[in-house]
């Protein structure tokens, strides 16, 4: 296999609901520190930054204005991705392989807790001319694509209930999770309706934290200290922008994202090659349609699995051990990044209780959150 | 740093009209340029592998996440696609991220698209700065771009002794090289006297030695070596990169010079092999969104002695028949400011400068090496970008 590239340093810092005794860029420091430690290096032995960032959730414009100094990146190249966590790792990973860097950081944080009203913020993202005038709530339109997607799934909404179940009860485990619990379905299904048949507790709560990432090539690995884990692929894409134009019950972005990733990493038979998959569930039935997107699944398949229990923390295809965002908490583009890091741990056979045994490869798909049609692929995998 | 091997060009250019209040959304201006720029290369969408999409602040058309808005007119439907960000740099960061797609080896194609409709905001653009400053220290203060970049020139001025005529005849030269550009929105052939007697906006700024709000979207075409000379045989080699991102405390800086352009400008000349920039470089389009930037921005590329480069341009020396022609579109001063879209439309100038295609703007020296800077967040990041033939 011939590793181009490696995640060399994980540096993040727990989730929270509030974090009112630390500024955001308190938390960068923190996440960079633990980050520049694990790889065992200095940020003047790191060629380029990447952080990832929109201004709307900051309430900063041009707010990559505040990325350099916490990370100890003044003057030096620094850019900003206003995308997903995993396309700021692509932004990275490209100029690494172009042999621009040999040693790469990528930033991303949350400080949610800022935001009284994510709704507001997001129903800004609709487009101006054809869709704001409806005045959707965001919900809504996860609502809309949960019950197409379970009519072709031809699936109950106990199924997505099972996912919260599932991923909040890992989340137990998780030192770096706000959102542990144990419940049943039942009580899950009993929350209050959100945008039917979403409920309250389907949906992910936010975050606040930090993660940074350090990157290098494969010869500057071998030159540092820490616990090297592959970069083998990454992939990412964007679908169709406009909610009339997009088709409702696949995640045709995370199929694009996967394929170019497992083109890279040479994978044919994804659920035999796969030991775990972190996959984005901002809302439940997203890791349906992720997982299905992950291992090439027809639609309805991914909810089959997981209704057998073949995607718990013990079972033979663990889907989301750390907790995903609905044990671990909802960081916006830094939600990829947490599970990047947590895949790593656990190929590095670090993952402490959530461990899953014999780790050796893993797959990581983001999603960018309402409206959006954007997300990414990266498979992770031992050295 | 090791040396990047891959080689890659740019083999398509195009723009949109740079015009106050477009009609268009900005998905169609994408579109445009996009569609400009692929023509001209005689590719097709379905060539293109990966886009790359540059656009200053949300706030400027208020919607949040703008690159997803912007992804279907861009061209990015079902392709890798993401928006890289640098404030007022990301016209000419555009470039470099389009570079690294390429170079890595991952797409041999790439679409480079800028995008910045500013006149969503009403009734100023400005408005939308008032919230890039430090919400605890800087905002109580009230301050705006016109207003630090006023005190930015006054110290330049204090510095090294320059008078406002000085920089006011940046503005005569962008304005009048404008006139002969076609996508230019504020093109006019005025003098010294004119640009001092128009209305001071934050002294010493007069309202001429400022760029226009603006709407407007450019477009390059990025390709692999071998398919770049499949395509072109006059394929213009993308031969230096650099860029850096000083402290976000700018007021501890001396403002009187640029030092991260300097950063930006010597990483650049590293990797293009560069070590004398006033004789390697042949034709520059610097960053001159107030006329004193030009100026600013030529010393910290090192193509100009320090408080010098008021003399060089008085004696000529950036006039397009000069020794090194600077600004031959016409600038952000003549050609207009759709921020991200601006930086690209310096790359498009050089794109055409060095297959000597500019037309009525071509400069004289027949230039074999250009370099594109834009500069931009809290006076604080400077983008290069070095063509060559």
């Amino acid at each position: 296999m011939d590793n181009h590239v490696a995640l060399v340093g994980v540096g993040l810092t727990p989730l929270r609901t509030v974090s009112p005794d630390l500024s955001f860029r308190e938390m960068i420091f923190e996440a960079a520190t633990r980050a520049y430690a694990d790889a065992g290096l200095t940020p003047r032995d790191v060629d380029t930054f990447v952080s990832v960032a929109e201004d709307f959730h900051e309430g900063t414009s041009i707010t990559d204005e505040y990325t350099p100094d916490q990370l100890g990146a003044v003057r030096r190249p620094v850019h900003t991705i206003a995308g997903d966590g995993l396309q700021g790792l692509a932004a990275a990973y490209v100029l690494l392989r172009s042999g621009a860097a040999e040693v790469a950081v990528v930033e991303a944080h949350s400080k949610a807790s800022n935001i009284v009203r994510h709704e507001e913020v997001l129903a800004l993202a609709m487009d101006p001319i054809y869709e704001r005038p409806r005045r959707l709530n965001p919900h809504a339109v996860a609502g809309l694509e949960m019950r197409r997607y379970l009519h072709q799934a031809k699936a109950c909404p106990e199924v997505c209930a099972q996912v919260v179940v599932k991923n909040r009860g890992n989340a137990l485990r998780n030192p770096f999770a706000a959102y542990g619990a144990v419940l049943s379905p039942e009580e899950v299904r009993r929350s209050p309706p959100l945008a039917e048949p979403l409920c309250e507790l389907e949906v992910s709560g936010y975050a606040d934290g930090a993660v940074v990432l350090v990157l290098a090539s494969a010869e500057a690995a071998r030159r540092l200290p820490g616990q090297a884990v592959a970069i083998r692929g990454i992939g990412w894409a964007t679908d169709e922008p406009s909610l009339s134009g997009r088709p409702w019950a696949e995640a045709v972005y995370a199929r694009l994202a996967c394929e170019m990733a497992y083109q890279m990493a040479g994978i044919r038979a994804p659920a035999e090659e796969i030991d775990l998959l972190e996959l984005d569930d901002t809302y439940a039935y997203k890791e349906l349609q992720h997982l299905e997107a992950a291992l090439r699944l027809e639609v309805g398949e991914g909810a089959r699995l997981t209704a057998a229990g073949r995607t718990a923390l013990g079972g033979p295809l663990p889907v989301n051990p750390s907790g995903g965002s609905l044990g671990m908490g909802y960081g916006y583009d830094a939600s990829a990044l947490v599970r990047t890091a947590m895949a790593a741990l656990q190929i590095r056979g670090a993952a402490g209780p959530l461990q899953v045994e014999g780790a050796r490869s893993a797959v990581v798909v983001s999603w960018r959150g309402v409206p959006t049609t954007s997300g990414g692929a990266v498979v992770l995998g031992a050295l | 740093m090791s040396r990047p091997s891959r080689r890659v060009a740019v083999v398509g250019a195009g723009l949109s009209l740079f015009v106050r209040r477009a009609l268009e959304t900005g998905k169609e201006l994408a579109y445009y340029a996009a569609s400009h720029a692929l023509a001209s290369s005689g590719l097709r969408r379905r060539d293109v592998q990966a886009v790359v999409m540059a656009s200053a602040p949300d706030a400027f058309d208020g919607v949040h996440m703008k690159g997803e808005y912007l992804s279907d007119g861009a061209g990015g439907w079902r392709k890798p696609y993401f928006r890289a960000y640098v404030g007022g740099g990301s016209g000419v960061f555009s470039i470099i991220s389009g570079w690294s797609l390429v170079a890595s080896g991952l797409f041999d194609v790439a679409l480079v698209v800028a995008e910045e409709k500013m006149s969503p905001t009403q009734p100023h653009p400005q408005a939308a700065f008032n919230s890039i400053f430090d919400h605890t220290i800087e905002r109580p203060l009230g301050p705006n771009l016109l207003w630090i970049f006023a005190l930015e020139q006054h110290r330049y001025m204090h510095t090294y002794g320059i008078r406002n005529e000085e920089i006011a005849l940046v503005s005569v030269k962008n304005k009048r090289n404008a006139l002969d550009h076609p996508a230019a929105q504020v093109a006019a052939a005025v003098t010294v006297e004119e640009v001092l007697a128009s209305e001071v906006v934050a002294w010493p700024v007069h309202r001429l030695m400022v760029s226009p709000v603006s709407d407007g979207a450019a477009a390059i075409v990025l390709a692999a070596e071998e398919v770049a000379k499949r395509l072109t045989d006059r394929p213009v080699w993308v031969e230096g990169i650099g860029w850096a991102l000083d402290t976000s405390y700018w007021g501890n800086r001396d403002l009187a010079y640029p030092r991260y352009v300097e950063d930006a400008a010597r990483m650049a000349y590293r990797m293009a092999g560069i070590s004398e920039p006033r004789r390697q470089i042949h034709v520059v389009e610097p960053y001159d969104p107030f006329a004193y930037k030009e100026l600013h921005h030529l010393e910290g590329l090192l193509l100009a002695e320090r408080g010098k480069a008021p003399e060089d341009l008085a004696r000529g020396r950036f006039d397009r028949d000069g020794e090194l022609p600077s600004c031959p579109s016409g600038g952000l001063l003549g050609v207009g400011n759709p921020i991200a879209a601006a930086g690209l439309m310096k790359i498009c100038e050089l794109y055409w400068q060095l297959r000597g295609e500019a037309g009525k703007r071509q400069v004289a020296n027949s230039p074999r090496r250009g370099l594109a800077q834009a500069w931009g967040d809290l006076m604080q990041i400077g983008t290069v970008v070095v063509l060559g033939v």
